[in-house]
């Protein structure tokens, strides 16, 4: 990504560039700008959610962690994130392979639906489930004659879940696999292996880090999703409260310490994800797919 | 599916030596139709047999027009503020060395992994009249905290990676050799940036732009907690939606959803077609 020819503060360069950089008063100027942006709007939110949940002393933030509320909304993140990424990471080999291996008629229209629910607001992937299985929704009165819970439960949460980090895994791999082609599959078929031997061997292979940043940025999202499941969770304490929900509601109990100490787990979570992120992306760039982001 | 008719013309699916079109596709399909294609299309089922008249007195209701204004209105000034400071971002990562820049452009991607409901109370936090920035700006008459102001702050959190990660990959790619040009040719650094490199990276930027905007117009976690939530005054659409379903006023939440969803689809539309300009004119 960083091509060091381009313009440095090193010396050698200096005489050679001075016609294509700006001078470097203004350099330095811009760079502080941009520093100063950044900790403004990056910096100081991440440091004050710490700040704040060991305001009270470490004491006060396992305590709040220890409770029993906070631990059963742990265990629902945890477990909606097992269900739902999972899935999504089915979904994306199996959209990657068709699409990537193959030429036919709607692939692009197929790919921009892939795309689509980044493009709906959170509130609005809940509110369909809602519409769908709500008491005056269309299966309402059907799965309440049946005694099943989809709403205000487990499942609702679910499917919230993988409605929003739906396309991570398959836009990550739609790419790459394209780029790679299907010269090693052919190969490989063209050698006696069967289609399954193919995939296992030859593109899981090929993909494997491609897929693990898709995974990575997928469970980001699953265990961090906010506004989609708060629409179908029924804010059950104990019951249906994820970690983003629980914050929610201790943050309006004025229980500062106990909603940025689960706020600090998040925010732990997001770093250790941009940080493999990162190693992956400067380790693994050319067997990443081009398409940075989200 | 699998086996198209082998016509001479017309063919759904090229051929080719590959196995398991037939059950990735289905099962993609399949998959797609449950979870997303039939909430979606519940959703639009559910406005259309509001019928119209219906649709039209909920959808000018003054709550809803005010929000759905506040929502739009808020998501372009901080997607504007987002072109101007992402681009200054990007230009200053890919053009310039300092140390700890991979640290900074590892930062950058933040928003994209901080859990909104986590944005939301830290940005309260340090704009709420006591934090940190708060009493900075308190003697200066600026408010943030629980106004319109704060749904910007917190839209620009949000937007932030969108454009920067949008320009930055043009901005990589561009020939030194063309600003070499201009620059021998006697164009000043200002001329050269203008006139030269801004049409080059407009495109991009302009995708930025509409990322932001799209995702800043549908954002609820990290608003909600500074925007104050008054009505008619810092009450964002996707808030109003909530309302109206704690309410059971599901006819009002449908038509508000609809009016966003179109709405969005319009900007995907948009965005495919300067994607598809851009490609046309500058790929």
């Amino acid at each position: 990504m960083a091509d060091p020819e381009i313009i440095s503060y090193e010396p050698q360069h200096e005489s050679r560039s001075a016609a294509v950089t700006e001078s470097r008063p203004v350099r330095i100027t811009l760079t502080l700008l941009t520093l100063a942006f950044l900790v403004i709007f990056l910096l100081l939110p991440l440091i004050i959610v710490f700040k704040e949940a060991f305001a009270k002393g470490v004491g006060a933030y396992f305590a709040s962690l220890g409770d029993a509320d906070t631990r059963s909304a742990i265990r629902l993140t945890l477990l909606v994130a097992a269900i739902a990424v999972p899935l999504n990471l089915i979904f994306g080999l199996s959209a990657a392979w068709a699409i990537a291996k193959f030429e036919f008629k709607g692939k692009a229209f197929l790919t921009t639906l892939i795309d689509l629910p980044f493009s709906v607001s959170p509130v609005i992937s809940g509110l369909v489930y809602v519409l769908l299985f709500g008491a005056q929704g269309l299966l309402g009165e059907w799965l309440k004659a049946h005694g099943i819970q989809i709403l205000f439960a487990v499942p609702g949460i679910v499917l919230a879940t993988v409605f929003v980090t739906f396309p991570f895994v398959a836009r990550e791999l739609i790419p790459l696999m394209q780029e790679q082609g299907n010269g090693d599959e052919e190969a490989a078929l063209s050698l006696g292996a069967n289609g399954w031997q193919a995939f296992w061997y030859v593109t899981l292979p090929n993909i494997k880090w491609g897929l693990l940043y898709g995974v990575l940025l997928c469970n980001a999202r699953a265990m961090g999703e906010f506004g989609a499941v708060s629409v179908v969770s029924g804010h059950i304490r104990g019951l249906t409260n994820t970690m983003p929900l629980h914050v929610e509601i201790l943050y309006n109990e004025y229980n500062a310490v106990g909603a940025f100490a689960v706020a600090s787990l998040l925010a732990g979570l997001a770093l250790v994800t941009l940080v493999l992120k990162t190693l992956l992306e400067m380790r693994y760039g050319a067997e990443i797919a081009a398409t940075r982001g989200h | 599916m699998t086996t198209a008719p082998a016509q001479a013309g017309w063919r759904f699916r090229q051929p080719s030596v590959i196995p398991g079109f037939g059950l990735t596709l289905g099962f993609s399909l399949a998959y797609l139709t449950l979870i997303i294609l039939i909430p979606l299309s519940g959703l639009i089922w559910r406005s259309a047999a509001l019928g119209w008249t219906d649709f039209w007195a909920l959808a000018t209701d003054r709550r809803t027009l005010t929000a759905l204004k506040i929502s739009f209105g808020t998501a372009f000034i901080a997607a504007a503020v987002n072109v101007v400071f992402g681009s200054l971002v990007a230009w200053v990562l890919v053009r310039y060395r300092f140390p700890g820049r991979r640290v900074v452009d590892a930062m950058v991607d933040l928003p994209f992994a901080l859990p909104t409901a986590v944005a939301g109370i830290a940005l309260t936090t340090l704009y709420a009249p006591k934090g940190w920035l708060g009493q900075l700006l308190m003697p200066l008459g600026i408010k943030v905290a629980y106004t319109p102001l704060g749904i910007v702050v917190a839209l620009v959190f949000i937007g932030l990676p969108f454009v920067v990660r949008t320009v930055q990959p043009i901005m990589e790619e561009i020939d030194k050799e063309v600003e070499e040009a201009a620059a021998t040719l006697g164009a000043s650094r200002f001329q050269i940036i203008t006139r030269v490199l801004l049409p080059g990276l407009a495109p991009a930027i302009i995708t930025g732009f509409s990322l932001a905007f799209a995702r800043g117009v549908g954002e609820y976690g990290s608003v909600i907690f500074i925007a104050g939530n008054l009505p008619y005054k810092s009450e964002i659409a996707p808030l109003l939606i909530v309302i109206r379903l704690e309410e059971y006023n599901y006819p009002a939440a449908t038509a508000i959803a609809a009016i966003m969803l179109g709405l969005s689809f319009i900007m995907l539309l948009v965005i495919n077609l300067v994607q598809t300009w851009s490609r046309k004119r500058y790929g």
